[in-house]
C-alpha cells in the first residue's frame, strides 16, 4: 500500500503509536508535528500511573520506532488549516507550506486546564500555588520545592481543577486527575516520608485496573489523608504559605488548613489545534473536543471521509486507552485504503 | 504585582463621566454623615460634574429584600419609583451611595433585561400607584467607581499622600469592598470578586499600599442575618474578629470600606471587642481607624476632618491624621455646623480615644 499516502497531524502518543501502526503495514506515513519534538503531554509526566512506570522510557520506546523508512517526520510545523480537494487531503501550515496525503489522522491531543480562571485558588497570583503539570516536573527533578527553596512540609493536592465544574463550562470529569493525584501525593511522600499530604476531592474516581488498590496503599502505607470537600478559597500568609478553606462534607464541618504547598490537579480541555482543525470540518463537538462518527461503532471515522480520529482529541483518555485507540484509528484506516483501491473510492463512513 | 494586576484588567467596566443621578444610602446618613456631603463636593467643586441629589428619594428595599422583609416585585416597584425620579430629572447614569443599593439595582435592571414580562408589570404597578414613568438607566455606578474612575485627577490636587510624615514610607491599608459591591455582579466591578482593585486603585494611587492578608476576602461581620437577628449577633462579632486577627500582624495604619455596612462593623466591633475582651488590633490601644473612601479622598484634598464627620467614628482617626500630618483642632472636634458644641461622647473604658 506504498502508494498511499497518510497524514498524521500530531506527535502525541496517539499519532506516534498509530504512524509505527501503518508504517509497519506498508503505508507511507507523514507525521506533522508543532513542537521541535514529539512526544506531546507525555514530555511532561515522570512517571506513569498506575504502576509508577518511567514515562521518558515509553516516550523513547514510542519515539525510536520513527526511525523507519515508511515514516517521514516533520517538527515544528503547525497545521492550520486542513481542507479536502477532491480524494486528497491538504493539511496548510502557518509557513505557507503544503502536505497531502490520501486520508489524514488527526491525533492533536489535549491542553490542561488554564487554573488562572478560577481566581479564588491564587493560581499566577501566589508562588506557592502549582499545577499538577509544575509538580510532576518538580518529582522528575527530585526537588520538590516552595518559591523559597524549601523541601514542603505540608501539602495540598486539589482534584477537579476545572473539571466537572459548571462555572467554567466544563462538565466533563477529566478521568485521569484521580489517580494521577495519588501516583503524584505517593512520589511526594517517598521523597519526604515525615511530609503531610492531604487530598481535597469531590469523588475518588478509582476505575482502572489497580487504581483502587493504589488509592488503598496510599492511605495504608503513606498516609495520605482524603477529605471530601472543595475548596473555596486560598490566601498567602505573611510567612508565604497558602491557607484554604473548604468543608468536610462527611464530617459536615468547615475546615481552614495552611499548607507549604498547594497543587492543582488541572483537568483535560480540547487542544487549539484540536478546536481550529474539527471546526473546519465541521466535527467539533462538546467543549471544542472532534466529533467521531459513532461514539459505539465507528469511534475513529468521522463524517468526512479519509478524515480519522485518534487520542485525547476525541476526549478525556488514559495513555493506555490513547496507544489503544491510536492501534484502532490504524486498522480503520487501513481498512479505508484497502477499500478505496479495490472499489474505487466508494468505502469510508 | 504584575499578575494581579492582569486580574484586574479582565474586570474593567464602563463609568459615565458626567451628569449622574445620585441615590442616598439609608444608613450612611446616619453613621458616617458627612461621607455623602464630602463626595458631592467632591463631584461638584473638584472634579466639576453634575450630579442630582433629588430630595424626593426614598430607600431601595435593600435591606429589607435580602432580609426577606420586601418580596421582589414590591422591590422592583420601589426601585422604579427611584428611576422615575431620575426621567424627572433627566438623567441617566445612576449612582446608588450604597453597594446594596448598587448590587440590588443591578439585580433589578439584570432581571428586567432576561424577563421582559417582569419589566412590564413594574411599568404597570408603578405607573397604577403614583402616574409615574421610568426608563432603564444607562448605566450603574457606585460611587467608589467614579472616584477611582477619577483618582489620577483628584491625586493631583490632592494636599497630602498616604505617605508617613515622619518615615516617608507608604501608609499600610486594609481595604474591603463589601459583598454587593461585586459578589452578585462580578462584572460590574473594578477588579472582581477575588481581588478588587476599585479602593485599592485609590490607595495606591494615592501613596499608600494595600495589604493582601489571608481574610482579605471574609465578611466584614454585617452579613445581613448575622446582625438583623439579634440571636446571631455572636457571629457578626466572630466574623469581625477573625478579620481583625487575621490584618493584625500586618500593622495597618487605616482601613478603607466601599459599603456602608462594613465600615460601621469594623468600626464599632473594635469598640465592642475592646469592651468584652480587652484587646485592640494596634500597639497602642486606640484601634485601626476606619474610613470611608469619601472620608480619605476628601482629607486627602485638605477638607477639615471634623467637616468630612470623622469625630463620628467610633475608632478615632486623629493617629491617622497625625501619620499623614493632616492639621486638626481638638477644640473644633465636636463644634456642629450651627457653631454650638454637640456634646462630647463618653470615652470608652477600654479602647483609647
Amino acid at each position: 500500500m506504498n502508494e498511499k499516502k497518510i497524514l498524521i497531524i500530531g506527535g502525541g502518543p496517539a499519532g506516534l503509536e498509530a504512524a509505527y501502526q501503518l508504517a509497519q503495514n506498508g503505508c507511507s506515513v507523514h507525521l506533522l508535528e508543532k513542537e521541535a519534538e514529539v512526544g506531546g503531554n507525555l514530555k511532561k509526566y515522570a512517571t506513569l500511573f498506575p504502576d509508577f512506570s518511567d514515562a521518558s522510557e515509553v516516550r523513547k520506546a514510542l519515539t525510536d520506532r520513527m526511525i523507519h523508512k515508511n515514516i517521514e517526520l516533520e517538527t515544528g510545523v503547525c497545521v492550520s488549516e486542513l481542507v479536502a480537494e477532491g480524494e486528497k487531503w491538504i493539511a496548510k501550515s502557518d509557513s505557507g507550506k503544503q502536505h497531502s496525503g490520501d486520508a489524514v489522522l488527526l491525533t492533536t491531543g489535549f491542553e490542561t486546564f488554564d487554573p488562572s480562571r478560577k481566581e479564588e485558588l491564587g493560581y499566577g497570583i501566589y508562588d506557592n500555588v502549582v499545577t499538577s503539570v509544575e509538580f510532576e516536573n518538580m518529582l522528575k527533578t527530585g526537588k520538590v520545592r516552595t518559591a523559597a527553596g524549601n523541601m514542603p512540609e505540608r501539602i495540598a493536592f486539589l482534584s477537579c481543577i476545572g473539571s466537572r465544574d459548571e462555572k467554567v463550562g466544563n462538565h466533563y470529569c477529566s478521568r485521569v486527575c484521580c489517580i494521577n493525584a495519588v501516583k503524584l501525593s505517593i512520589g511526594f511522600k517517598k521523597l519526604q516520608p515525615e511530609a503531610e499530604a492531604y487530598f481535597f476531592y469531590m469523588d475518588m474516581r478509582m476505575a482502572g485496573q489497580c487504581y483502587e488498590e493504589l488509592y488503598r496503599k496510599s492511605q495504608e502505607e503513606y498516609g495520605i489523608m482524603y477529605i471530601r470537600g472543595r475548596v473555596s478559597e486560598a490566601a498567602a500568609t505573611m510567612d508565604n504559605r497558602i491557607q484554604i478553606k473548604s468543608e468536610d462534607t462527611l464530617l459536615g464541618l468547615p475546615l481552614k488548613l495552611t499548607v507549604d504547598l498547594l497543587v492543582l490537579m488541572v483537568g483535560i480541555e480540547s487542544s487549539p489545534s484540536t478546536r481550529l482543525l474539527a471546526a473546519q470540518n465541521g466535527i467539533k463537538g462538546d467543549y471544542g473536543f472532534a466529533q467521531s462518527l459513532n461514539v459505539q461503532k465507528s469511534d475513529n471515522l468521522t463524517k468526512k471521509q479519509g478524515l480519522f480520529l485518534a487520542g485525547t482529541c476525541k476526549r478525556p483518555l488514559t495513555l493506555q486507552e490513547t496507544l489503544a485507540d491510536a492501534r484502532a484509528a490504524a486498522l480503520q484506516m487501513l481498512n479505508y485504503l484497502r477499500e478505496t483501491v479495490t472499489e474505487g473510492n466508494t468505502a469510508g463512513n | 504585582m504584575e499578575l494581579k494586576k492582569r486580574y484586574w484588567n479582565e474586570y474593567l467596566k464602563e463609568i459615565a463621566g458626567d451628569n449622574y443621578f445620585y441615590e442616598r444610602s439609608c444608613i450612611r446618613q446616619t453613621f458616617f454623615p458627612g461621607s455623602e456631603a464630602t463626595f458631592l463636593k467632591v463631584m461638584k467643586e473638584e472634579l466639576g460634574r453634575n450630579i442630582v441629589d433629588n430630595p424626593n428619594q426614598h430607600t431601595c428595599t435593600g435591606i429589607g429584600y435580602h432580609s426577606d422583609v420586601v418580596p421582589f416585585n414590591t422591590t422592583m416597584t420601589i426601585c422604579a419609583r427611584l428611576l422615575s425620579l431620575m426621567k424627572e430629572n433627566r438623567f441617566q447614569h445612576l449612582v446608588t451611595s450604597c453597594v446594596t443599593s448598587f448590587g440590588l439595582f443591578n439585580e433589578v435592571v439584570e432581571t428586567w433585561k432576561q424577563f421582559p414580562e417582569e419589566l412590564e408589570k413594574t411599568r404597570h404597578y408603578l405607573y397604577k400607584a403614583t402616574g409615574r414613568e421610568f426608563d432603564l438607566p444607562a448605566n450603574i455606578a457606585h460611587p467608589s467607581d467614579i472616584i477611582y474612575k477619577f483618582r489620577k485627577e483628584l491625586g493631583q490636587k490632592m494636599k497630602y499622600r498616604l505617605v508617613n510624615k515622619e518615615t516617608g514610607n507608604p501608609l499600610r491599608a486594609v481595604e474591603h469592598i463589601g459583598c454587593h459591591y461585586s459578589k452578585i455582579f462580578s462584572e460590574q466591578s473594578i477588579g472582581g470578586t477575588e481581588f478588587p482593585h476599585v479602593l485599592a486603585g485609590m490607595i495606591e494611587a494615592w501613596g499608600g499600599e494595600v495589604i493582601d492578608y489571608p481574610e482579605r476576602r471574609h465578611c466584614c461581620g454585617f452579613g445581613f442575618r448575622q446582625y438583623l437577628i439579634k440571636a446571631n449577633r455572636g457571629y457578626s462579632v466572630a466574623n469581625s474578629r477573625k478579620k481583625f486577627e487575621s490584618m493584625q500582624p500586618y500593622k495597618p495604619d487605616f482601613i478603607l470600606t466601599n459599603c456602608p455596612g462594613c465600615a460601621m462593623f469594623m468600626d464599632k466591633w473594635q469598640y465592642a471587642i475592646a469592651e468584652m475582651e480587652g484587646v485592640t488590633y494596634d500597639d497602642k490601644g486606640m484601634g485601626i481607624p476606619v474610613l470611608t473612601y469619601e472620608e480619605l479622598t476628601g482629607i486627602l484634598l485638605g477638607y477639615n476632618p471634623w467637616d468630612v464627620g470623622l469625630q463620628l467614628h467610633q475608632v478615632q482617626a486623629e493617629s491617622l491624621l497625625n501619620k499623614i500630618g493632616i492639621p486638626y483642632d481638638p477644640q473644633n472636634k465636636y463644634i456642629g455646623v450651627s457653631g454650638k458644641l454637640l456634646g462630647e461622647p463618653q470615652k470608652p473604658d477600654f479602647l483609647r480615644v
